[in-house]
């Protein structure tokens, strides 16, 4: 039985769908059976993120309705064959998602790969209440900026209240995932530190994901960061996060970018 | 903006973290919700509204939340009733401590 790990952070433009992208390649690059799910209905992002845009036929609500067969509407990823994405629907009508519906999927998709990654809609309302709803884990995706930090605390508390786990009881294992993080600014007091984060959220860290380049980079192209640059900062960064998922004792970096020729000639950061 | 200021502009990472804190302190107590600073507004208004009539639109109701204390600023204008030497109105201001569980 694979297990169900939800992206969330309660705030939008944090980098849920972008480390949705990078963890679940990173996982399959690991040799694990990884499904991505977009739960943003009508906002559909992770598609594009992911490359696959051009070869979306069927979706998650097409599935929900009987229209389309699960594996029709799984989009097996072209460069990691161990990676399949889940598309969200264009369609405006959001109630389109049901709990009955999620949960079949989500139990299918459970027994078919090892991870289940839901990619949750920014918010607070029944997109991101039902891509929380089954999940065993959830990834609390947090910037070192105030309105940030106070919404991942919004989160966690629904999280520890409205997902099934926590009506029974049980608990939902919760990870912090830092990113955009300056580690100079922070330093130089500019930025909320590692430390103020932690102390504040008081959630255990999955990883730190310096701010870079790269990113942006990566979704132009529509690639994974893992993959298109699996040498790069944030890479290494999900990379260790994902080892982290996989239950391996990783010392936490905060990883920094090797100086290319040119920084090492001129003996500066190449950034 | 002198030199002083220029020093100060550096840090502001400890000004996000204790506002931050004392937000979310206020916010996981179920603030907002069962606002006692809301209940106590009401009343106030209750009481002095037996005895002289209220305008609406002359009462200012002021909140600041800190990490201990929070405060309840009811600023009632009630109009001269006839006793009253000179012009102007009276004002009665009432500042109240109030207290969360949550501390």
């Amino acid at each position: 039985m694979g297990k169900v790990v939800v992206v969330t952070s309660g705030k939008g433009g944090v980098g849920k769908t972008t480390s949705t992208a990078a963890l679940g390649a990173a996982l399959a690059q690991f040799g694990q059976n990884v499904v991505i799910v977009d739960f943003d209905v009508g906002l559909r992002n992770l598609d594009l993120v992911m490359g696959a845009e051009r070869r979306v036929v069927y979706d998650f609500i097409n599935v929900i309705q009987g229209v389309a067969k699960l594996p029709q509407a799984l989009i097996r990823d072209k460069r990691l064959d161990k990676l399949a994405l889940l598309p969200a629907s264009q369609t405006r009508d959001k109630d389109a998602l049901t709990e009955e519906g999620v949960l079949s999927v989500v139990t299918s998709l459970r027994k078919m790969f090892d991870w289940v990654i839901c990619d949750s809609p920014a918010g607070i309302e029944r997109g991101p209440t039902l891509a929380m709803r089954f999940a065993d884990a959830a990834i609390i995706v947090t910037n070192p900026e105030v309105s940030s930090v106070r919404d991942s605390d919004r989160i966690i508390g629904i999280l520890d209240a409205k997902t099934v786990r926590a009506e029974r009881g049980e608990r939902v294992e919760k990870h912090l995932l830092l990113t955009r993080y300056d580690q100079a600014r922070a330093a130089r007091g500019e930025m909320l530190s590692i430390n103020d984060v932690l102390e504040i959220l008081s959630t255990p860290l999955l990883g730190i994901v310096p701010e870079s380049e790269e990113v942006l980079r990566a979704s132009n192209l529509g690639s994974p960061v893992t993959f298109n640059s699996p040498g790069s900062a944030p890479a290494r960064a999900y990379f260790d996060a994902a080892r982290r998922l996989l239950g391996e004792d990783v010392e936490m970096t905060i990883p920094t970018e090797k100086p290319g020729l040119l920084g090492k000639l001129f003996g500066r950061r190449a950034a | 903006m002198n030199l002083l200021s220029l020093f100060k502009r550096r840090g502001s990472a400890p000004v996000a973290r204790d506002r931050l804190q004392i937000l979310l302190a206020y916010e996981r107590s179920g603030g907002g919700s069962s606002d006692l600073l809301l209940v106590l507004r009401e009343e106030i208004l209750e009481v002095v509204r037996r005895h002289v009539e209220i305008d609406p639109e002359r009462v200012a109701v002021r909140t600041d939340r800190g990490a201990k204390v929070s405060t309840l600023e009811v600023e009632i204008e009630v109009p001269n009733i006839v006793r009253v030497p000179s012009g102007g109105s009276r004002k009665k201001r009432v500042g109240l401590p109030a207290h969360r569980s949550a501390y």
